[in-house]
């Protein structure tokens, strides 16, 4: 399983065409407290920069962009009450839904891990 | 992920958006730093949003705040002294207040309006032993203080205390957090609820008055900048007083009922619509003599053709300012605050909508993104005051 991040500080985990994603622990903590997450519908086709997941936090709504084409498969529907998964284990139960890859030449423009972290310690 | 945190409120910007003089800092700038508070843009000064590690968050300092006793650094805040002969019928001249009902040590909230009757800001106003003490908000006292001075007469004087501190100790355990580190000609127990006094804070003159704007009991705390730090760690140090951001402040005041200034009114916005007439003294309202009352107390009689009103939502998604208030499908009102409520556990909102609707058990919705939210007008404050009152136990 292979790991890429994006500038917008989402992650997807990659194992043949399919994926799971969610918000990098980096935006956790600069959202803060995580009170509710819309997920996409199940079935739903997203392209890739789609807002396709909200995440609200006592300040401000986010929207969590897909990182690359498909169509969802599965939710997390843990997050239906605990939406502080997110903020706890925002890279493991925290995820947010799970995909098909419609092209997967589109992660080519994603970061791996050692790219993210560089790019965070910039910001 | 979208960056959504707005920050840049009230900053030293021109009509462009381009910065003028940067960002202040202000006397607890390194000690907000050094105690991990995340700190952002607000009001033009860097301020703390909340802080991080252990006990730090929006929710567990809100909560804290509840149950303890929070530290709030509210130095943005505008202090300033008012002062000289004939300074009464002057501030009564600008303001709605009725000064001859106010005590020294009496603190009283009032509204700056304009002439056409909207708020240009909203106030405390206590009596000193020779002039009045005035609290306005960060934002906006660089107009308030163009306003006052181009109002008032030449031989009343106002002072900005830009040197001085300001804090807020809120929450339960605030009195007894406090009590220990102040003395004075009377026992800070002796306060009551809008009232205040001089005493000295670990050696240090303040001016502590039983106010604030969390919906607790708890104290507003001004003293000399250059003392600050200090007299933060004094505070601090006590066990049941942690420091809070401003994230858990607008939380807090949410939960309270408390409008604030830029968001739940503004110089559109008249007192009668924004539910805010305890700002308008009774002798004022039958005399008038104050600016915009032309307008404003013909609106008494009539009523507002829209009100400030809570609103408690379903679910968790919260409602944000802007968002649209409707009754069926017919746009009412709009969303003017916002926010999950950590003590109630759902969100919920203030919004002005037509007054016929304003009565409480209402059923209305809110468009949020496309989704239609039920939400019910409900009384406020959505958590009730637990002010430390004169005659209360």
């Amino acid at each position: 399983m292979t790991r890429y991040f994006t500038k917008d500080h989402e992650w997807i985990a990659v194992e043949g065409d399919e994926a799971t994603v969610g918000i990098t622990d980096y935006a956790q903590g600069q959202l803060g407290d995580i009170t509710f997450v819309e997920v996409p519908g199940v079935g739903a086709e997203v392209g890739k920069g789609d807002a396709a997941s909200v995440v609200d936090s006592v300040k401000a709504a986010s929207d969590v962009y897909a990182p690359v084409s498909g169509t969802v498969t599965v939710v997390n529907d843990a997050l239906e009450d605990q939406p502080e998964l997110v903020n706890t284990d925002p890279e493991g139960e925290g995820w947010l839904w799970k995909m098909t890859l419609s092209d997967t030449a589109e992660l080519d423009s994603l970061m791996d891990e050692a790219s993210y972290q560089s790019f965070i310690s910039g910001l | 992920m979208s960056d959504t945190y707005n920050n840049s409120e009230g900053a030293n910007v021109d009509i462009d958006g381009d910065e003028l003089i940067g960002t202040l800092t202000l006397p607890l700038d390194s000690w907000h730093r050094a105690r991990d508070g995340r700190v952002v843009e607000f009001a033009g000064y860097w301020m703390p949003v909340q802080y991080n590690g252990e006990g730090g968050g929006i929710i567990a300092e809100h909560l804290w705040t509840r149950t303890s006793a929070g530290f709030f650094d509210v130095s943005h805040m505008g202090q300033l002294y008012i002062s000289g002969e004939g300074v009464e019928a002057a501030l009564e001249a600008v303001l709605p207040i009725d000064l001859s009902t106010l005590p020294v040590g009496g603190v009283r909230y009032s509204l700056l309006l304009n002439e056409t009757g909207g708020i240009l800001d909203d106030l405390m106003v206590t009596r000193w032993g020779t002039g009045f003490y005035l609290v306005v908000n960060g934002a906006t006292k660089w107009d308030d203080i163009g306003t006052l001075r181009e109002a008032l007469p030449d031989n009343v004087t106002l002072n900005h205390l830009d040197d001085t501190a300001l804090f807020a100790l809120q929450g339960p355990m605030a009195a007894e957090a406090l009590e220990p580190l102040v003395t004075g000609e009377q026992p800070l127990s002796a306060l009551t609820f809008m009232r205040g006094a001089a005493f000295k804070l670990g050696g240090i003159d303040a001016w502590i008055s039983r106010s604030g704007y969390t919906g607790e009991d708890g104290f507003e705390i001004s003293v000399p900048g250059e003392n600050a730090a200090e007299l933060a760690d004094l505070i601090c140090a006590q066990p049941q007083v942690r420091p809070i951001g401003l994230g858990a402040r607008d939380s807090l005041r949410l939960e309270a009922g408390l409008p604030l200034y830029g968001h739940d009114m503004n110089e559109d916005v008249d007192p009668v619509s924004a539910d805010l007439l305890f700002g308008i003294n009774k002798r004022r309202r039958s005399e008038g003599g104050f600016p915009g009352c032309d307008v404003i107390l013909p609106l008494i009689a009539s009523g507002a053709p829209t009100r400030r009103v809570g609103l408690l939502i379903d679910g968790r998604m919260a409602a944000r300012e802007g968002a649209k208030v409707l009754n069926g499908d017919v746009e009412v009102g709009t969303v003017t605050s916002g926010g999950f409520s950590p003590s109630l556990e759902r969100p919920i909102a203030m919004a002005f909508v037509a007054s016929e609707l304003a009565v409480s058990g209402t059923s209305l919705s809110i468009d949020v993104r496309g989704r239609k939210l039920a939400a019910t007008v409900a009384p406020m404050p959505f958590v009730p005051h637990r002010y430390h009152r004169k005659g209360a136990a």
